[in-house]
């Protein structure tokens, strides 16, 4: 349990730190206009902002993260050996990852599947941008504000109903008996229903239907408080539309586009609904399989392991695109 | 002007291809609610029928998945709402060398997948429980690790919410009521929640709602229990029934319903302000002529 | 009930930004007292270490004798009226005005009556179910004042309360607040950049520029007797010629100036070689007409006619131009446009300071 303890040291000492850091700022530079904590806001309430934001941190973000990380590094074990002699650090959940620990060969199944999760990720976000760009740009620039208000209704309404049922609604509209093949062989395109869901672009239509309001606001957010007067300008001085969305309107926008990719990606990468409902029968999406890992073979830490992958990979994205939109955090999450 | 013609044409039929997109899938799944075959179907319309609406009502685990699911939903937001007041002020006092810091982890929940949130809550929380026997008997359950998990992120969007209202308060506001005798927990509770009232109105909302809907997390954290989201989930795993389209129909009427409700709100509250300022405008005027 | 505001020694840093600097004054009890200086002279920086926002970086303020230090505002025997206002949106006009008796622990019904007894006073009669946002201007003034009186404190402190009416009701307030100070009885410290607020109001006066306390006196010797160049220069319209000492005296002094030596009193005791700048107010300005002590002459580049006043500019030193006020007793002849104009005035009503910073016209 050794292992597992040491992690609620972790935070208490970056808590320390930061706390003789911010005592030793104070005492260098006096200002007159900063009160202490429980000066501003009273011993009791302070206390309980304390409490309310401490209990948030570190029981429901940084330890269970960190006790996950931990957990993926130990063995498979029943409850009675928890603590014992074989409960040792081991990397043998990792390596399950390129290597199947019974048979020994090379793991495609499950690196495809994480291949697979990430690529289609990168393009659902993709195809979401360039769905929900038009549309934003209208709202923010263009719509008066009564049509606008009207849009964002007709917007959020849907999100209402929940994934599972949204998921379910597109499988009526693409099953092999759904009404879409039904239009088609009815107009005589096709004699045959055409698998949908088993070739993937139920999953594909599912993701991208799923986010898309996630990432409409974003970007509608971030292109509203642009003057009108650069963008007629850019027009004044002869630039074509597609240049003037080029050159100003997009680079302005950077910090909803990253918001809204961010986030997509994260989602989608995450989703367990549409793969699960909208997917082939022959298709492994990531959180799938360390889906199954907690509900099958109740392989926890392998779970743990893959989960922490999966987590890595969200982190690398988000990273990958700050560094690329040149934003920070802070400008992205709003 | 042909070209501006072709051009907002253009925009409108986009515009309805998007809304086609959004509410197409729905619109179906609403047909097939009230249509007799066994098999959710939108064409040929058989017979109108309201039976798949009674299958609901008489669904014993979905109702008891709802009961869950409000009982969660309320917990999420008894939780949430404070903690996001309380990480909000934080976040304003908290010195600028460790702002950084606090706002990632802070915000780092809503970045990480809910599947992840939900394993880790669970792992965690198993062995943090099962310290004592007590706690393990109490707390070990469904409820209360999804209350955990879902607030984990569900904070963080109550933070934003709080704090982007916070960050338009005057604090000059602060200092009246100081000056006027007011002790910090006074201006707490007399100025500052009354002006955040907005905003924790709206974060109990979001809460709720996400809390309600939540399916990555909660699947995990639930347990053995189950929530309505995670009941619909087994159905739509084990086949589609009518009824599930009923439910969405349900709920879509509720959130219209909420919505239009909003805009009577609304309608409302914009008639006072401009009341308001007729009002000021008017003493103005008067103040002129004295 | 008055109390005394003193402020020994007082300076107020902002990390390495000095915003006071070694204020040193004392206030008495029931005086309405004006700072009076340019914006971002620390005016306000002042008033907020007296109610308590801020602690001062060295020396002390004391109310009625009793040090402050480590009191907070809500401690303190002081109300302070916001340059904003910053009265409380959510509330109606009566809740605002009753709301330091509020945290005092008022029953309600009290408070009821209290609030009818101040929106009297402030002449707002049965307007206390109204939103804050329904007021005027004027009105909202007149509520921040109750507000701050409610609670009656030994000290009122203003800042710049006036600064968002409009002129005629700005002059209307100023009568108004005068009269509830001596109603009322209290301290008054009053913080302004307008000078003729300060100068009808306040018994006694603080000129301050860059967080310095650069004269405190009562406005006629603050008008009539400068401490410094850049009081003279800041209270009311006054002319300024730089240069060099040639004579001087006790009494007088000579400062040699573009326009040829010109005499003026001498209070700073300045002696020959110094420089400094002899002020002379445009009222004192008169067109030569016979002998005169002084004279000076100029071409003329504008002349305005004001009804009791003519105001005439003369080219002057630099790219300041000397300005001259008429009255239409003397019967004198106003100069024309176009000419060049022989001034006089006489050397007691000039005034020769140390060089010094002046005020940014
Ligand atoms: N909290 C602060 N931190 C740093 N500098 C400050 C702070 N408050 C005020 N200052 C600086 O101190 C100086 C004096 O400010 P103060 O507000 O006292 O001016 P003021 O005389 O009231 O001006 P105004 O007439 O514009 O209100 C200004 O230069 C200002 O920039
Ligand atoms: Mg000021």
């Amino acid at each position: 349990m050794s292992s597992r303890l040491f992690v609620i040291l972790i935070p208490l000492i970056v808590i320390a730190i930061f706390a003789i850091l911010s005592w030793r700022d104070t005492r260098n530079n006096p200002d007159p206009t900063r009160k202490g904590f429980f000066d501003r806001n009273g011993t009791v309430l302070g206390l309980v902002f304390i409490a309310l934001v401490g209990f948030w941190m570190l029981f429901l973000v940084v330890l269970p993260y960190l006790y996950m990380v931990v957990e993926s590094f130990h063995p498979k074990l029943s409850p009675s050996k928890r603590g014992g002699p074989d409960d040792v650090l081991t990397l043998m959940q990792y390596k399950s990852f390129f290597i199947e620990p019974l048979s020994g060969d090379m793991n495609t199944i499950h690196m495809w599947a994480f291949g697979y999760t990430i690529v289609i990720s990168l393009i659902v976000t993709a195809l979401n941008f360039a769905i929900c760009y038009p549309l934003a740009y209208y709202m923010a620039q263009t719509g008066t504000a009564r049509k606008v208000r009207l849009l964002m209704l007709a917007l959020i309404i849907p999100y209402w109903v929940n994934e599972i049922l949204r998921a379910f609604s597109l499988r009526l509209l693409l099953a092999s008996k759904g009404l879409i093949n039904q239009m088609l062989m009815g107009v005589g395109l096709t004699d045959a229903p055409i698998d949908f869901l088993g070739n993937n672009v139920g999953l594909f239509v599912g993701l991208s239907y799923a986010y898309l309001l996630i990432m409409v606001f974003p970007l509608y957010n971030a292109i509203e408080s642009l003057d009108r007067n650069q963008i007629e300008a850019a027009h004044d001085l002869g630039a074509p539309w597609w240049k003037i969305h080029r050159d100003v309107v997009i680079p302005y926008a950077k910090p909803g586009i990253a918001s809204g990719c961010t986030m997509v990606f994260m989602l989608s990468a995450g989703s367990l609904a549409a793969p699960q409902f909208l997917g082939g029968p022959n298709t492994l999406w990531f959180t799938s399989v360390v889906y199954d890992f907690f509900f099958q073979s109740f392989n926890w830490p392998r779970g743990a392991a893959y989960a922490f992958v999966l987590l890595s990979a969200c982190i690398a994205f988000v990273m990958i695109v700050l560094r690329l939109f040149k934003v920070s955090l802070g400008e992205t999450i709003k | 002007m042909s070209a501006r013609f072709v051009f907002k044409a253009m925009i409108g039929f986009y515009i309805a291809l998007f809304f086609l997109y959004l509410f197409g899938p729905l619109m179906v799944m609403a047909v097939t609610a009230f249509n007799t075959p066994n098999y959710p179907q939108a064409y040929p319309f058989e017979a109108f029928t309201l039976d798949w609406f009674v299958k609901l009502w008489n669904h014993r685990s979905m109702m008891a998945g709802l009961r869950n699911s409000v009982i969660i939903g309320i917990g999420v937001v008894l939780l949430s709402v404070p903690v996001g007041l309380a990480a909000a002020i934080i976040m304003g006092q908290i010195s600028s060398r460790a702002r950084g810091l606090y706002y990632l982890v802070t915000v780092s929940p809503v970045l990480t997948p809910g599947v992840i949130i939900g394993i880790s809550t669970v792992i965690f929380w198993k062995d943090a429980l099962s310290l004592t026997d007590v706690t393990r008997a109490t707390f070990y359950n469904g409820t209360m690790l999804s209350i955990f998990g879902q607030s984990s992120f569900i904070s963080a969007y109550c933070l934003l919410i709080i704090m982007a209202r916070l960050q338009r308060f005057d604090r000059t506001q602060e200092e009246a009521a100081l000056d006027l005798g007011a002790s910090y927990p006074q201006v707490f509770w007399h100025i500052l929640l009354p002006f955040l009232r907005p905003a924790l109105i709206s974060a109990s909302v979001i809460a709720f709602l996400s809390s309600f809907e939540n399916y990555n997390t909660t699947t995990f954290a639930i347990l053995a229990d189950k929530t309505l989201v995670t009941v619909l989930a087994g159905e739509v795993r084990q086949g589609t029934t009518p009824a599930l389209s009923a439910l969405a129909v349900v709920i879509i009427s509720i959130s219209i319903f909420g919505a239009v409700l909003y805009e009577v709100l609304k309608r409302r509250e914009e008639n006072k302000t401009t009341r308001t300022m007729r009002n000021a405008k008017e003493a103005e005027r008067n103040e002129t002529y004295a | 009930m008055s109390a005394s505001v003193e402020l020994d020694h007082v300076t107020v840093k902002f990390g390495q930004f000095t915003a006071v600097k070694d204020a040193a004054l004392e206030i008495r009890g029931g005086e309405f007292f004006s700072f009076l200086g340019p914006s971002g002279c620390g005016k306000t920086t002042i008033l907020r270490t007296v109610s308590g926002f801020l602690e001062p970086t060295d020396g002390a303020v004391r109310i009625a004798g009793q040090d402050m230090a480590g009191i907070g505002p809500n401690k303190r025997p002081t109300a302070l009226i916001f340059q904003n206002l910053a009265l409380f949106p959510l509330m109606s006009v009566a809740d605002n005005i009753t709301y330091g008796l509020r945290v005092r622990g008022m029953s309600s019904g009290e408070r009821a009556r209290k609030a009818d007894e101040l929106l009297e006073l402030i002449a707002l009669p049965g307007q206390g179910k109204k939103l804050v946002s329904e007021l005027s201007g004027g009105q909202k003034q007149r509520v921040a004042i109750a507000r701050a009186l409610a609670v009656q404190p030994k000290v009122l402190l203003l800042d710049e309360p006036l600064s968002a009416l409009d002129l005629k009701l700005r002059q209307h307030m100023r009568a108004e607040l005068r009269a509830i100070q001596q109603q009322v009885g209290i301290t008054f410290i009053y913080i302004t950049h307008d000078q003729g607020e300060a100068l009808t109001m306040s018994d006694r006066i603080a000129v301050m520029s860059d967080g310095v306390i650069q004269q405190i006196g009562d406005g006629r010797s603050v008008y009539d007797a400068p401490d410094t160049a850049f009081v003279a220069s800041f209270v009311g319209e006054n002319n300024a010629f730089a240069g060099q000492i040639t004579h001087a005296d006790a009494d007088s002094a000579v400062v040699q100036t573009d326009f040829g030596p010109l005499r003026g009193r001498n209070p700073k005791a300045l002696k020959p070689g110094d420089r400094a700048v002899l002020f002379i107010r445009p009222e004192d300005l008169i067109p030569v007409t016979g002998a005169a002590d002084s004279t000076l002459s100029s071409y003329v580049t504008n002349v305005s006619f004001e009804g009791n006043m003519t105001h005439v500019y003369l080219n002057g030193q630099g790219a300041r131009e000397i300005s001259m006020s008429i009255g239409r007793q003397g019967g004198t002849d106003v100069p024309q446009k176009g000419t060049v104009t022989p001034l006089s005035y006489h050397a007691s009503n000039a005034i020769v300071l140390p060089e010094g910073t002046m005020a940014r016209e």
